[in-house]
């Protein structure tokens, strides 16, 4: 007998045979990147102005354009609290500004179902632009020419490292969903 | 991407209610953290002991990072000193011989000190700092400027203790749980100093912009006596800090006095230690009814050093 090719069996996700989806993996992988995102921030002691880039809002923000449905649109709320954690901002700026985002971004999915990535990045940088800015607002902090100056850097780099992040998502994405448990 | 098909409104029920529940339950969420934010932003201590918790879980792992990134600086460092060593090497030089005259200068101002002090009978006692520790973690995402020090309650760390680098003033302590503070730099919009002017006594206000400089604010408004590079130091009135310690080095001038450049950068500080409070007395005094005598308060620092009545308790 002629044997297949073996590629015939398995698609990008892995063998497609006796393998499925490991659904604890598929579910926590979003969760636990954008929580470690949070995390990554606070170790960078970047001091004089704020320069790093809200790591845990692009994951979060990644992962919402790139798998719409899969973050429930409440997701922002336990996420936020999370990040409040450990951001330095006043505890419930990112429960409120992340919950805002899920929601405008869920209205902006039914204006506009299909996109390309460029449209999403453009979106993205709205999104990150008008978040660093309310974040800055509500930070507590008085509000100076300077201090809406300083912040500009931290813009410009998060909306730069946006297709990265992206591109990290889509990697972890397919780690989320490769056929890792085997049937029996 | 097209929508998956699951998310399209439907004629099924249960799918409609579904939708709609997330949607009501995402803006219950974001009613819920403007509620969190309003009450965290009018009394800012409220979720102190949950942070104080987390940052008590992530302070170990900061202390790794922050060795990692003190020697990494110090590697570019050594990089880019390699390349420009020779004209370094006469800049140096001169430096060196600029600074055995000012050494000169100034133990003969020590002497000189000295003598004046035992004629005062002061006793200068070295302050012996509380904590000895590496800054962990820092907001380097938001408009505040905090950092975090992996040493809290369980070694005598108290709220208002000045936090310094060798070279200066870094901050003081905000929040404190069991095994982690919070710094708040010199840099944040909500810090104020009481400094004064190095070479002479004129005092202002060091404040912090949130872009990396400190305005200095004259108190005493009329001609600005500053000049650039002019280095202010703590005055020691409000009690927290000790007189002395460098600050900042002005910059520009302002007509309220200047904008100036931190002398010790957060980021770039190795250690840092935490002193205590230098007049606690004068502390009680500021928050204590007026007409109240004092209670029984004696610390040792503030009776050799300073007795409390001859700084003014200011409010900072």
């Amino acid at each position: 007998m002629e044997r297949l090719n073996p590629a015939a069996r398995s698609d990008r996700y892995g063998n497609r045979i006796n393998r499925v989806t490991s659904p604890l993996r598929a579910r926590t992988v979003p969760y636990i990147t954008i929580l470690l995102g949070s995390l990554l921030s606070v170790l960078f002691l970047a001091d004089v102005i704020p320069i790093f880039p809200p790591l845990g809002y692009l994951f979060f923000l990644s992962w919402r354009i790139m798998r719409p449905g899969l973050l429930p649109l409440w997701a922002g709320l336990p996420l936020g609290i999370f990040d409040d954690l450990f951001s330095g901002q006043p505890f419930g700026s990112a429960v409120l500004l992340w919950s805002i985002t899920m929601i405008l971004l869920e209205i902006i999915e039914n204006r506009f179902p299909w996109r390309g990535f460029y449209q999403d990045w453009f979106t993205a940088s709205l999104a990150i632009i008008a978040y660093i800015f309310a974040a800055m607002v509500v930070s507590g902090a008085k509000l100076t020419f300077p201090l809406a100056l300083a912040v500009l850097p931290q813009v410009a780099i998060a909306i730069m490292v946006y297709p990265a992040v992206s591109r990290i998502v889509a990697g972890l994405d397919r780690f989320r969903l490769s056929r890792s448990r085997k049937i029996r | 991407m097209a929508p998956p098909k699951s998310r399209r409104s439907s004629y099924s029920k249960k799918a409609q209610y579904s939708v709609f529940t997330g949607y009501l339950l995402a803006v219950l969420g974001a009613l819920l953290g403007a509620g969190l934010l309003a009450i965290s932003l009018w009394q800012p201590s409220t979720f102190a002991p949950l942070r104080g918790a987390a940052n008590d879980v992530t302070a170990p792992v900061g202390n790794g990072t922050a060795i990692a990134r003190s020697e990494t600086t110090g590697l570019f460092d050594s990089i880019s000193g390699y390349f420009n060593a020779g004209s370094k090497n006469a800049k140096l030089q001169e430096e060196v011989e600029i600074a055995r005259i000012r050494l000169a200068e100034a133990e003969a101002i020590q002497a000189e000190n000295e003598r004046l002090k035992s004629i005062l009978a002061l006793t200068q006692s070295e302050i012996e700092p509380i904590a000895v520790t590496r800054l962990v973690t820092g907001s380097s995402t938001s408009s505040r400027r905090f950092a975090g020090i992996g040493v809290g309650r369980t070694k005598g760390i108290k709220i208002g203790m000045p936090v310094r680098a060798p070279r200066g003033v870094v901050g003081r302590i905000l929040e404190v749980s069991r095994n982690s503070s919070r710094v708040l730099l010199l840099t944040d919009s909500e810090s104020v100093l009481p400094v004064r002017r190095a070479s002479d006594e004129t005092v202002a206000f060091a404040e912090g912009r949130g872009d990396g400089f400190l305005n200095i604010r004259l108190i005493n408004l009329g001609t600005n006596p500053f000049k650039e590079g002019d280095l202010f130091v703590t005055s020691g009135a409000g009690g927290y800090y000790r007189p002395g310690v460098a600050v900042a080095v002005l910059s520009e001038i302002k007509p309220y006095g200047g904008v100036a450049k931190l002398v010790a950068d957060p980021s770039a500080t190795d250690f840092v230690s935490v002193e205590p409070i230098f007049v606690p007395v004068a502390l009680e005094a500021a928050e204590a009814d007026p007409s109240q005598p004092l209670p029984n308060s004696t610390t040792e620092q503030s009776e050799e050093d300073q007795p409390a009545g001859s700084s003014p308790p200011e409010d900072e």
